[in-house]
């Protein structure tokens, strides 16, 4: 394979800044940054002043859709035990490991429990063994804190992260949306939000005792944040993560019973989308994740409460997320350290940042193009999107996994 | 929405009286169209209480009439039925087990089917929230919300306050206290939508854990005693609370219910001295209501809303046909 030349870009470094130049890539590895001689016998590839940025490590999708995940930039995702048989076993962790390649590369994260029932521990080591890069509750939230306990500490042992769906079960059982106002007009069953700091006091506990790796996929309230932050100034060993959807929506998108907008966890009131935004600029949250979770008609044109919970979310996790740049609330590299960075590393994934000898997962990203998000013209397995026929900014060129490009 | 109440009570010069095509809820009715259609009512609480031949009208000869109910009811399906059938449609009840049709696509196969079958007008109950709302969208023909799940039921919004205008005279400067399980209730939320766009002042009394978080918003005071929340009232709505709540779930036993929320005779008299007592059917006798209280023919409008709700639901059929039907004004 011949060497790949980009040039005449920006590069986005999540460790560092922001410069023009462009990169070099050989035998599947970057080669060189910023200005270098270019090889007689390279590939080149005119950047015309767009981003050159690490490939996205999506943290925590539902499903391997590798149309929506090359449209959005995704070079690595981490897949959800979640799936049908749950990822339980050292095998099925092992076939999914293998489901990307070449393409897109799919991490499994190990089901917690056996079946994720969040009673019995499951074969965690040999999991880990087979290619799992973390451990997970779930959808659900593991009920047992004695349960909870032991999976932290056993964790641990094998320096393994924990990822935690913080939503108390008996308050959110039943409940399809935030109480508030718009449940109420709506008559939809309604959990109060303080379900998710009750579930994150707990987790946080447990792993200040253990000593634990714990990551929250999602988290989506004031409450759980200031938890977050407070943790995180003791010394705990303690990331979280938060989703576009709860960074730009509130509970009021749901409108009138838009099943697209149903979502685990439900849309928030408006001063706790505030706090999801504050705290992305603040620096508590780690991450930036899509929970890509696509969703045919089957599944969605239903009674609301009946629909399944979950929007489609990779193809548009970077063009949403960059309105944040736009907005003010983080820079360019900061942005790439919520995407990229801080993923592969809490993972323990290589990639995620653009340095020479490392893998050369690399996208070209225009910040600016302009369209409109369309549920029926999304890439990928389905168009569940609450944000259909929102015009955005910021379009993925192209998909660069190990030095090729794909789609 | 607090700049209803400025809004006109008579329907506007040049604006059409009801422009609606579906009528899933009291949500996005202007005041004077919830007033038209009870006005439109009256004509038929004559009719009905005439002779028995004399209970008769043709408008809607030859149209079909679906009540697809998804969800167990007596009284509601008879009422739609009779509605029609005083109308002259042709009146067709499809009972639809719960477990039959329930989910998936079947609800929407459903819509399809019943579309497919040129039904001029379908009468929806369903036991899910906004599942009207979803029929409506993909049938040709108008639509009548007839309950879904919690959140709304316009008709039995309308019946009532047919109910309270009649006996009061008025509706705007009341007082209503809706009582009981409000937080399952899409008969509150119906009336609590009317009563506010009519100008009533509107408490919801109940156990904290039977009311829905932010109702206020609604334009409602939140009251948990039941005595304070009747006092002064001009009108009490009690709620019908379903047995298998009142056992531990949401309310400790239908005996400590009774003591803190069922309405009694001694009760009553905190609220006005000629109180309005109602409720929507049908009835715990004991429980959320005494029988001194529901059998008062003073006091208790109870059966009289049953018959407006057949006044009423002839006025929405009549109305929502007007245009199929290419009455002038209408087409």
């Amino acid at each position: 394979m011949s060497p790949l030349a980009i040039l005449n870009g920006r590069l986005v470094d999540p460790a560092g800044g922001l410069t023009d130049g462009g990169l070099l890539i050989a035998n599947r590895q970057i080669a060189a940054i910023g200005a270098f001689d270019v090889p007689a016998d390279a590939e080149r590839i005119d950047a015309g002043g767009a981003l050159i940025a690490p490939g996205l490590v999506d943290m925590g999708v539902f499903a391997i859709d590798i149309p929506a995940f090359v449209a959005g930039g995704i070079t690595r995702a981490a897949l959800m035990p979640d799936q049908s048989p749950p990822l339980d076993d050292a095998a099925l962790v092992q076939r999914a490991a293998a489901a990307g390649k070449p393409n897109v590369w799919i991490h499994p994260v190990a089901a917690a429990t056996r079946g994720l029932a969040g009673t019995e521990l499951a074969e965690i080591g040999l999991m880990k063994a087979a290619g799992a890069c973390a451990v997970a509750t779930g959808r659900s939230w593991i009920a047992d804190s004695g349960v909870m306990h032991r999976l932290l500490a056993y964790a641990s042992a094998l320096d393994l992260l924990v990822i935690s769906n913080a939503e108390d079960g008996g308050l959110a059982d039943g409940a399809v949306m935030t109480e508030g106002e718009t449940a109420t007009r709506l008559g939809l069953p309604a959990a109060p939000a303080v379900a998710e700091a009750i579930a994150v006091a707990r987790d946080l506990a447990l792993a200040e005792e253990t000593g634990a790796r714990l990551h929250f996929r999602k988290l989506s309230t004031a409450r759980a944040f200031d938890l977050v932050r407070a943790a995180k100034r003791r010394g705990v060993r303690v990331t979280c993560g938060v989703d576009p959807a709860h960074l730009f929506l509130s509970d009021i998108a749901v409108g009138p019973f838009l099943t697209f907008a149903r979502l685990s966890p439900p849309l928030r009131a408006e001063e706790d989308r505030r706090a999801t935004v504050a705290a992305v600029a603040d620096g508590t949250v780690d991450v930036l994740c899509s929970a890509h979770d696509p969703q045919g008609p089957e599944a969605k044109r239903l009674p609301f409460a009946d629909a399944a919970p979950g929007m489609a979310g990779a193809a548009t996790l970077l063009t949403l997320t960059l309105g944040l740049v736009r907005d003010g609330v983080i820079d360019l590299p900061r942005l790439f350290a919520l995407l990229s960075a801080n993923p592969a590393q809490l993972l323990g994934l290589p990639g995620g940042g653009l340095v020479i000898g490392g893998e050369a997962d690399v996208i070209l990203v225009d910040p600016d193009a302009p369209w409109r998000i369309d549920a029926d013209t999304l890439p990928g397995a389905a168009g569940n999107t609450p944000f259909d026929g929102l015009p955005v900014q910021g379009k993925v060129l192209k998909t660069i996994k190990g030095g090729q490009p794909l789609g | 929405m607090p700049d209803i109440a400025s809004r006109p009570r008579a329907t506007p010069e040049g604006v059409h009286p009801f422009p609606h095509r579906h009528l899933t809820g009291i949500q996005g009715l202007q005041p004077w169209e919830i007033l038209f259609l009870l006005d439109e009512a009256e004509q038929w609480i004559a009719l009905n209480r005439g002779s028995a031949n004399a209970r008769h009208d043709n408008r809607l000869a030859g149209l079909t009439q679906i009540n697809a109910f998804f969800e167990n009811s007596t009284r509601t399906l008879l009422s739609f039925e009779i509605a029609g059938k005083r109308l002259g449609a042709d009146v067709v009840n499809m009972a639809v087990a719960q477990s039959s049709v329930k989910k998936g696509e079947t609800l929407i196969d459903t819509a399809v089917t019943l579309n497919a079958m040129h039904a001029d007008v379908i009468v929806i109950r369903h036991e899910a929230s906004g599942a009207v709302d979803l029929i409506a969208d993909k049938v040709d023909c108008p639509v009548l919300n007839a309950g879904d799940g919690r959140h709304e039921h316009p008709t039995q919004a309308l019946l009532d306050a047919l109910t309270i205008r009649r006996r009061k005279g008025r509706i705007e400067g009341l007082t209503v206290a809706i009582c009981g399980d409000v937080l399952h209730s899409r008969v509150a939320r119906s009336n609590i939508l009317s009563l506010t766009a009519l100008n009533a002042e509107v408490r919801v009394v109940g156990p904290p854990t039977l009311i829905p978080a932010a109702i206020e918003r609604m334009g409602v005071s939140v009251h948990t005693d039941f005595d304070e929340g009747i006092a002064g009232a001009d009108v009490v709505m009690m709620l019908r609370l379903q047995r298998e709540r009142m056992a531990g779930a949401y309310v400790p036993s239908p005996r400590e219910y009774h003591a803190l929320y069922g309405l009694t005779a001694e009760r009553l008299k905190r609220a006005a001295a000629d109180a309005l007592v109602m409720h929507p059917g049908p009835m715990n006798r004991g429980v959320e209501i005494d029988s001194a209280v529901a059998d008062d023919p003073e006091r208790s409008a109870i059966t009289e809303q049953v018959e407006m709700g057949v006044a009423v639901r002839m006025a929405c059929l009549d109305v929502l046909t007007r245009k199929r039907r290419g009455v002038e004004g209408w087409a």
